[in-house]
């Protein structure tokens, strides 16, 4: 689980998280929703420790890492899975080194139980046959299913992912959700997952909070999501006509049911 | 403000030097990363070494056996001088310009593209002391390989030098062999290969502090490529003087 407590990040005076407070919980896809510029990234960026919270704090099971030194944070980041909205897979290596070198580079194990590992989480994300390629020759949705594979290399307790289907089609995206949410499910990892996708929203999300100028404007479910009053969040989820459409319908059912 | 920026840069490129300098997290990864920084800045530009340095020596040789045409100087001045322009600057400092160029900005094209692809906060997600793993390698393999670089420049200097001698007669080759050997301090062969170390430092380390403080594109990370060897070009020719000062002054 992870607590935030008033969190705020100021750039030269000008405050972008303004006291936000939220908690993800352990074992569900936690979704981060909101406009461009609303913070979200920001906030991204102060849980993983890329930056350092103005004011605030951040509890990981309780450590704050806020307060941690630098050998408590090297040993908390080998907790965390990161998937990046580009994949930021290294391009000098192939698929199957990209997964193998936070094994062999952390790791305990012997050299074949490290390739045993890596190769079984290629396995995981259907990517056996690609081990070989190079990043710059593979697609866009084996290239984030390969990001997957090294994020759960070293079995993280914590998964963050950065859009994780920008440049994807639909159902590659679909691809994508399915499996964070099974992950997350099957190795109960707190996962975190800033997104615009609305399909992820209600497919994935079972706890979704949304940002509005730095501050936490709604938190709920998806099936909240869809009875939901809340001004700021109907017309940032449901802007497309095909959404209005999908929220009448389902607003239809519940009614008469 | 250009002082305060100078400082502040300065002071940004001191910090990265103490991430960078210290114990690798795995002396096994880094022993692999060296030899691959070896092979790939080292060893990758032997060829282009061996080709200017050839025809810079040539080049040396007939501009003195042109402009030394004095009854009154020895022929072998020609042979004596053209030892010491390539031992003492050509192979050190102008070299090392030139590896300022090729590897300077290979080094800081490859970190900033890193950097702007979020493959070095992937690094330090995993907990990974991004700056010494990408870094230090390069610095080390470098600094390890620009003597060999160095050696073979002064070599093949000198036998483009008596490739002019043989073919065109514009020194009569004894004469140039001779103005080899006359005088010869093996210090100036220690003293260039101390600079060139000192360079190789200068040159990866700058390159590496560019690129991995690139922000933004492909365009910002062709501009940090472009200072790079700007400024690393500049601080090889300053510090060419106080070397120089230092050690032959």
């Amino acid at each position: 689980m992870i607590e935030v407590k008033d969190l705020v990040k100021s750039f030269e005076g000008r405050e972008v998280l303004k006291g936000i407070s939220m908690i993800f919980e352990e074992g569900k896809t936690n979704l981060i929703i909101g406009r461009s510029g609303s913070g979200k990234t920001v906030l991204l960026k102060n849980l993983i420790g890329l930056m350092r919270p103005t004011k605030g704090s951040i509890l990981y099971d309780n450590r704050d890492l806020t307060k941690l030194s630098s050998y408590q944070m090297k040993a908390l980041r080998q907790e965390m899975g990161m998937i990046f909205q580009g994949s930021a897979l290294f391009d000098a290596m192939t698929v199957f080194e990209n997964v193998y070198f936070p094994l062999d580079m952390f790791s305990s194990l012997s050299k074949s139980e490290k390739i045993k590992r890596a190769t079984s989480c290629l396995d995981r994300v259907n990517l056996s046959d690609a081990g070989h390629l190079y990043p710059s020759e593979i697609s866009g949705g084996m290239m984030k299913r390969a990001a997957i594979a090294r994020a759960i290399s070293l079995n993280p307790k914590y998964l963050f992912c950065d859009e994780p289907n920008s440049g994807l089609d639909p159902q590659t995206s679909l691809v994508i959700d399915e499996l964070i949410s099974d992950i997350t499910k099957e190795y109960k990892i707190t996962t975190i997952i800033n997104t615009h996708d609305m399909n992820s929203v209600m497919n994935i999300g079972d706890k979704i909070f949304f940002i509005q100028e730095g501050n936490l404007e709604w938190e709920g479910t998806n099936k909240q999501i869809l009875t939901t009053k809340n001004e700021a969040l109907n017309d940032f989820v449901f802007a497309s006509d095909l959404f209005k459409k999908v929220k009448a319908i389902e607003m239809d059912e519940i009614n008469n049911k | 403000m250009l002082l305060i920026g100078s400082l502040e840069k300065l002071g940004q490129y001191a910090m990265l030097m103490r991430k960078v300098l210290t114990r690798p997290q795995k002396w096994r990864i880094f022993l692999q990363q060296l030899s691959k920084e070896i092979s790939k800045l080292g060893v990758d530009s032997i060829s282009i070494v061996i080709i200017i340095s050839f025809f810079i020596g040539a080049v040396i040789v007939i501009q003195i056996a042109l402009n030394i045409n004095n009854p009154l100087l020895p022929r072998y001045t020609v042979g004596y001088t053209s030892r010491e322009i390539i031992l003492l600057e050509f192979s050190s400092s102008i070299m090392c310009l030139i590896l300022a160029g090729k590897v300077g900005s290979n080094i800081s094209s490859e970190i900033g593209t890193m950097r702007v692809t979020e493959q070095i906060d992937a690094l330090e997600i995993m907990g990974v002391n991004s700056a010494n793993y990408l870094i230090l390698p390069k610095v080390v393999g470098l600094m390890t390989f620009v003597p060999v670089l160095v050696i073979l420049s002064m070599f093949f200097g000198i036998v483009g030098g008596f490739g002019v001698c043989y073919f065109t007669n514009a020194v009569p080759v004894a004469d140039f062999e001779f103005g080899l050997q006359s005088f010869f301090k093996t210090y100036y062969i220690w003293y260039a290969i101390v600079k060139t170390i000192f360079f190789a430092f200068l040159i990866s380390s700058i390159a590496a502090y560019y690129g991995y403080f690139a922000k933004g594109g492909s365009l910002d990370v062709g501009k940090a490529s472009t200072n790079a060897v700007v400024v690393s070009s500049i601080l090889i020719l300053i510090s060419d003087l106080l070397i120089t000062d230092l050690m032959m002054g």
